[in-house]
Order: structure tokens, then sequence, then C-alpha cells
């Protein structure tokens, strides 16, 4: 645990607390005056707790050049990314990817050589669409393990997690709470449904939101469409390719394309925003996190468009390879956030209900 | 000196909220309006950036505000806290106009909230900015300047021109270069003069050098001082100035609304030489503080020591420093500079004259001492229970009374009438109405309804 950013996020949570004047932004505020004194683990929860909406940046009186000089949104940046660097295995890892763009190319690069690889050296000699390039037994060999072992990590991850912020039992009513906060982003509305400070400084704005939800929902989609073929597949025996017309693909078309739209737009927010107000120094890693799942989306829609040409064996290559780096980088990049913060606003709904918020003297 | 490029149909001097809400209802009703701030943009605002609430009159549930806050009652909170240095007229004029505010402050891009944490008390009275006196700032800046009114910063208003009974023209340095701003028509919202230390010592003797100032450094009272050489009518005590109990290790300015300490009901306060001054419980902290600023002030080096055990730590909203702390009240005392064993005395003296009964931290409990020249009224316990804690406090000035006399259309007047095309809104005119004491959130109030009439007046002068 980095005594810098930890000590930092601490010394600006207790100026904030003595102030309160951002109470109604956010969760992370009324979680703060539960506390008088924030162990580490109180700061963790608070991190993952923020959403980065930056409204209590601009409405603080607080900011350089005073001598408080208070960023809350990096500071708590700083310790969420610090988190999730600290509480997955292999560290290493994390600390590279959710840093470096450029690793995560270099993955995605490997990848792509590996699958051009299989489907050159694994052709099957029978199947239709994409299994004529690569069996469906290959793939499911390839892909189910490099989708649970990170999956297991990430488990793994969440249990440090919870022991950390103390996270205790929770109830199918917590699980409620949190899940609709994560399905509207509530602690992105700004406490009023007037949105963040993201892209345009102190003005409000509900972008941010709307670009997540694309991104957030579009992923969903496809992640049901993916699930969908597989129920299909074993459940049904009625094997891809799946016409327009059917279940996998009604969610997985307009899935990807929500992706897609989404991705531009969380790109052009991303760089008209204040880099200074985040962790700068995972900008390149969260960067190329949206662009690697903008690939997915786009490939994957490509990939549907070039059936039956000659293209579609290059881009079912290079399809499965950004999807391959995807599952691989789930512990290691931004994409941990979604489980995280979920975490956080379930322990948050369990600690606000047992806190009743008195007048103090 | 070079005349600004533009020529306006208004200068506003100042940048906080009343000279906003004069910016805006000017630039609305069709003037051209220029701002000049003498703050660099981060510290725009003045000490709005530091509020946080509005005391509005309202005959039903309004917004935010629930019940009734009617005109009657509104009036008699002013009068306790002025003990009726008010001006009557002009007082009812802002308490009715203050209901048709807050829709326009919604309007503009005012977010208002329920009550903060801590001060639940305010509920029915006070409307709550969501994130603030600077979010309020900000909404008004977006918003006069969607409107088309410029804004300057660091823009220093030296000298109010006038020529008989009008005003030509402002010397202003900006950025440090003399320019100057030529306009049909002149608002000042620049302020009081708390900022200015030279003065405060003048009026209320040297030791005003060791008072903090809560707010903005930038309010100096330039124009305030320019316009009374110049004859303008003033209103208000000039030595008197409005200060608080704060904490001492705060920043000489802008510590703002964190350097509040809520602990002095529950403590005993001595002075430099270890010796208690005054009751601590006297009555519920909202109420008293105000004239702990005072009492401070009043003491050797204007410096007073809040004494509490651990019993009471967790009485209060936290403090922004962490309090001194030790296990025993000598250990105390040396980290605070004070004589260990005169505290010694002075805490077993209290704790001697403590009485039984059953202390309620919310409430007035009665809970008296028996005995002591100096009783301490309410919430009297023993302080027994280590670890100690204690916090040394400073008075803290939150604005100035003297100011600018005006009439109910915000002008300003000469020894022999009005100005013609000159109006004051904000702090440099709140004496008028505010002679004594404060009512949170009233200076708000008056800044908006003085600022909408300004505006107002200033654009149909000009129209």
């Amino acid at each position: 645990m980095s005594l810098d950013h930890t000590a930092e996020a601490r010394r600006q949570i207790e100026i904030c607390n003595a102030c309160r004047y951002c109470e109604g932004y956010c969760a992370v505020f009324p979680a703060m005056t539960r506390e008088k004194a924030f162990s580490d683990g109180d700061l963790t929860h608070l991190a993952n707790l923020c959403h980065n909406c930056r409204g209590c940046y601009y409405a603080c009186q607080y900011t350089e050049p005073h001598e408080f000089a208070l960023n809350l949104p990096a500071a708590l940046a700083e310790v969420r990314v610090e988190s999730w660097e600290r509480l997955i295995r292999p560290q290493s890892f994390a600390r590279l990817f959710q840093r470096h763009g450029v690793a995560m190319t270099g993955l995605l690069v490997a990848m792509l050589a590996a699958f051009f690889w299989l489907l050159a050296a694994l052709k099957p000699t029978s199947g239709e669409g994409f299994y004529a390039y690569l069996a469906h037994g290959t793939m499911v060999t390839i892909f189910v393990p490099a989708f649970v072992l990170p999956l297991a990590l990430i488990a793994a991850a969440l249990r440090r997690y919870w022991v950390e912020v103390d996270g205790g039992r929770v109830t199918w009513a917590h699980l409620r709470r949190a899940l609709q906060d994560a399905a509207q982003l509530r602690n992105l509305s700004g406490g009023q449904g007037q949105g963040c400070n993201f892209e345009e400084g102190d003005r409000y704005s509900d972008r941010r939101r709307m670009a997540h939800h694309l991104m957030m929902y579009g992923f969903l989609l496809c992640f049901a469409s993916t699930s969908s073929g597989t129920i299909m597949h074993y459940a049904f025996g009625w094997e891809a390719p799946y016409p327009l017309l059917s279940v996998p693909k009604l969610l997985g078309v307009p899935g990807g394309l929500m992706m897609v739209v989404g991705t531009v737009y969380l790109v052009w927010l991303k760089l008209k925003a204040d880099p200074a107000l985040g962790a700068p120094r995972v900008w390149g890693g969260e960067m190329a996190f949206v662009l690697l799942l903008g690939a997915v989306a786009a490939t994957g829609l490509l990939l549907y468009a070039a059936t039956g040409t000659g293209l579609q064996a290059p881009l079912l290559a290079i399809h499965l390879a950004t999807v391959m780096t995807l599952f691989l980088l789930m512990p290691f990049s931004k994409m941990v956030h979604g489980f995280f913060r979920l975490a956080a606003l379930v322990v948050e709904a369990k600690k606000s209900q047992k806190a009743p918020q008195g007048e103090m003297a | 000196m070079k005349d600004w490029p533009e020529t306006f149909d208004i200068a506003i001097v100042g940048g906080g909220n009343a000279a906003l809400c004069a910016a805006i209802t000017a630039a609305e009703a069709g003037a051209t309006v220029l701002i000049l701030e003498a703050a660099p943009l981060p510290y725009r605002g003045g000490n709005s950036r530091h509020t946080r609430n509005f005391r509005c009159m309202h005959r039903g549930p309004l917004s935010v505000l629930i019940d009734s806050y009617e005109e009657e009652e509104y009036f008699h909170d002013l009068m306790l806290v002025t003990k009726g240095k008010t001006d009557e007229g002009l007082a009812r004029m802002v308490i009715r106009a203050s209901e048709a505010c807050l829709p326009w402050m919604e309007a503009h891009g005012v977010r208002f909230q329920p009550s903060l944490s801590g001060t639940l008390s305010l509920g029915r009275t006070n409307a709550f900015f969501l994130g603030g006196g600077k979010a309020l700032v900000n909404a008004y800046f977006n918003t006069a300047t969607d409107l088309g009114v410029k804004v300057a910063y660091e823009a220093e208003v030296r000298h109010v021109h006038r020529e008989a009974d009008r005003i030509t023209h402002l010397e202003v340095t900006v950025a440090g270069q003399p320019v100057t701003v030529r306009a049909k028509a002149f608002v000042l919202a620049s302020g009081g003069f708390q900022a200015d230390l030279d003065w405060l010592a003048r009026a209320w003797g040297p030791s005003a050098r060791n008072f903090l100032i809560r707010g903005t450094p930038y309010n100096r009272g330039v124009v305030l001082r320019d316009m009374l050489d110049q004859g303008a009518e003033s209103v208000g005590d000039p030595t008197q100035c409005h200060a608080v109990a704060i904490d001492g290790r705060a920043p000489k300015f802008d510590g703002g609304i964190v350097t509040r300490l809520d602990c002095v009901p529950f403590s005993i306060v001595v002075n430099r030489d270890g010796e208690r001054f005054h009751d601590e419980g006297e009555d519920v902290w909202p109420k008293r503080y105000a004239i702990w600023g005072r009492l401070v002030a009043a003491q050797p080096d204007q410096v007073g020591f809040s004494i509490i055990d651990s019993k009471a730590i967790d009485l209060f909203m936290p403090s922004v420093f962490p309090p001194i702390k030790a296990d025993t009240i000598e250990g105390l005392a040396s980290l605070m500079g004070l004589d260990p064993a005169t505290l010694r005395r002075t805490v077993d003296g209290f704790n001697a004259a403590c009485q039984p009964g059953t202390f309620h931290p919310t409430e007035l409990d009665g809970l008296r001492t028996k005995g002591l020249n100096i009783p301490k009224t309410n919430w009297a316990r023993p302080i027994d229970t280590a670890p100690f804690y204690g916090y040394q406090l400073r008075p803290g000035v939150t604005f100035t009374y003297l100011g600018l006399k005006v009439d109910d259309r915000a002008r300003v007047h000469g020894t022999d009438g009005p100005i013609q095309n000159l109006w004051a809104a904000g702090e440099i005119m709140a004496g008028s109405i505010l002679g004594q004491g404060y009512l949170a959130g009233f200076g708000m109030t008056i800044g908006t309804v003085f600022g909408r009439i300004a505006g107002k007046e200033a654009a149909a002068h000009v129209a």
C-alpha cells in the first residue's frame, strides 16, 4: 500500500469531512460522514465508491492555489487504481497493464500472431460458418480456460477486498440496491440527474453517463448473445452460424453497435476531460482498454458482415485475438473497475443502512 | 492610461453573488455588461464561494424548503440578532423579495439540496446550494457568459471617478496594467474591507493583526474607501466586524467553513494564562459561536484553548486539524504552551464544581457548575477521562459592517442626494440592513435581492 497516496487521500478526506458541502453529489460524502478517523480499508472503500464524476472538485473552495490543495477525484483515483494493483495477483501484471496501453497493444499483437497461426495450423476439414476455419471444440478448449481463470483471479481479489473494507455479510436487499445504483449509474448523476463535470469543466453534462450506458449495456447484450449461442449449441443442438432473426444476432448486433458508438463517445470525452482529475499514470492503460472494447465489437460486426467472403478467415483471427486479449486482461485492466465498483456499492448499501445520520451538535 | 477596448453599458465591480445577480439581470434586460473581478479565476466569487445557503421566506413548501417561514418570523429572527440595528423598511423588502429569488436562482443554474448533515435545524429556513457557494458562483458565471457578459479577472478597481452626480469611469489595474473603464452605469458589489488588516487594526486596535480572516483575501475595501473619501453616505459601525471563534491553526485567509470548531459547549475554555473567562455552556453552539470570536479577541494574545476529555470527542463535527492529545492534563498543557500547574488547578476547580445529573448533548440540559465565579450553565461534566484533547481558538473575521448606505432602489447617495448612475449590492451595502450580529444565510439573501435590483435599475438607466 503506497503510503503517499493513502496518506494524501486521508489528508484530503479529513478536510472534506469537516466541510461536507458536497454531500449531495454522490454516495462518497454521506459514507465519509460515518467516520471521524479513516482506516486504510475505509479509504479503499471510498475510493472504489467514487465514480470520478468530479462534481466535488469544481465545487471545492480548497482546490489549488489554496494551501489545502484538494483534488479529491484525483486522490481517490490513485487509491482506487492502487487497490486494484495490490489486490489482484500477480501484482506485476496488474501494474503493467493498468498503466501501459503499449503493453496491452503488445499482447494484442501476440494474440493476432497466435490466432493467424492457429487458423492456419488447425484448419478443420469440415464445419460451417466460422467453424469452417476453427473447430468448435478447439475454440471451447482455448476460450473456456481463458475466461474462467481470469474470473477466478478476480474472485480471489474480491475476497481480499471484502476483508480489507470489512464488507461482512450481505443480503439480497443490499445486492439489489447495488445493482440498481450500477444500472442507473446513480453516482454519475450529479445527485440530481444533471450529470458530471467531466468534459466541460464546471458545467454539468450527462454525456459520460450516456456513453458509459452505451458501452456497458452494449457489452452486456454481446455477453448475452454469446451466452445464448452457447445455450442453443449445447441445449438445443442448434449450431452457429445463426441468421439475423435469431436470439444471438438480435442481441449481438445492437450490442456491438452500441459498444462501437460508446467507444467513440468515451474516447472523445476522455480526450476533452482534464487528466489531472483522474490518475494520470493510468491514462494510457484506460484509453487502450476503451479502444480494445471497441475493437472487440467492431471486429465482431465486421466478421458478421463478411460472412461468406474471403475476408472471413482473417477477420475471424483478428476478432478472436481481441476477445482473447480482453479475457486475459480482465483482472489486469480497467475491466476490473466493474467488479470492484459493484462490490463497493454492495458494501455501501450495507454500511449506509445501519448508520443513521443524526444531527451533530 | 489606456482605455478598455470595448465600451459597455454597465461595469460591475466585484465577482461574487451580488455582482453576478446584477450582471445576469442587466444582461437579460438587454444591456452589455463587464464584470471586473479582482481575484484570479480560481479565487473568483468573493466570499460567496465560502457560503452554502440562502435564507428564504416562503408561505408554503418551496423547492427544498419545508413548511413555511413567513415575513414576521423572519423579521423577528433578524431583530433578535441585530438587537434592532436594522432599517425595518429595507429589511422587510429583502425578506419579502427573497421568496421570488429562490425560483429565479433555480432558473439561472443554482441547484438546491436538502439540509446538510449537522445543519438539520435550518431545513425550514435556509435552502442549501448543492456543492456549496462555489458551485453557485460557477453556475452564475456560466449563465452570465452565455448571456454575453464579459469577465475580466485580476481586475482591481482603484478609483471610481465621479463628476457631480454621475460616475464617468473607473480606474482599474488589470493584471498589473492600468486601464480606464468607461460605461454608462456602474454597480459596486466589491464586498467589505475585512481582508485589509491595516484598516482592521485602525478600527479595532493592533490586536486585530492576530485575527484570522475566514474569507477571501481580495475584499480589501479599496472601492468602499474610495467612495467614502468622495463623500458617499455610509452606514454601519466602522469599528465593528463579525468574528467567530475558529481553529487557531487555520490559514490567515480563506480557511472557510472547515476551520469551524464545535467543541466549546462540551469543553472548558481557558486563556493564555490558563484561566476560564466565560460560560461555555450558555446556549447551543450555533447561537453562541459568534460571541466567542469577540470573547477570544479580548483575551491576551487573542487566543483561547478549548479543553475536553475523551467522553466528549465524538459529540461534535470533526475538525480539519486533529486535536492536541495527551494522557494527562499537565501533558496537554505543555503541548499547548500553557502552564501545567495552572491548567491542572483550573480543571480541578471546575471538576469539583460539577454536579450530578443527566447529560444531554443536543439540548440545554441544565447540568451546571456550583460555586464558580464563572459558571458553566449547561453540559458541565468533569474533565477526567484520558486521553485529553485541546484545540487552540482564535477570532476569525467573517465580515465588516461599515458600508455604503443605499435606498430601496440600491442607489448610492452622496451628500446631496443619489448618484445618478451608481448602484451598490452585497456586502458593500449589507450594513444598511444588518447593523449587528448575523443570521445564517442572510448575506446571500441581501446580495441576491439587491444584486437583482441593481441590475434592473442600471439596465433601465442605460436603456
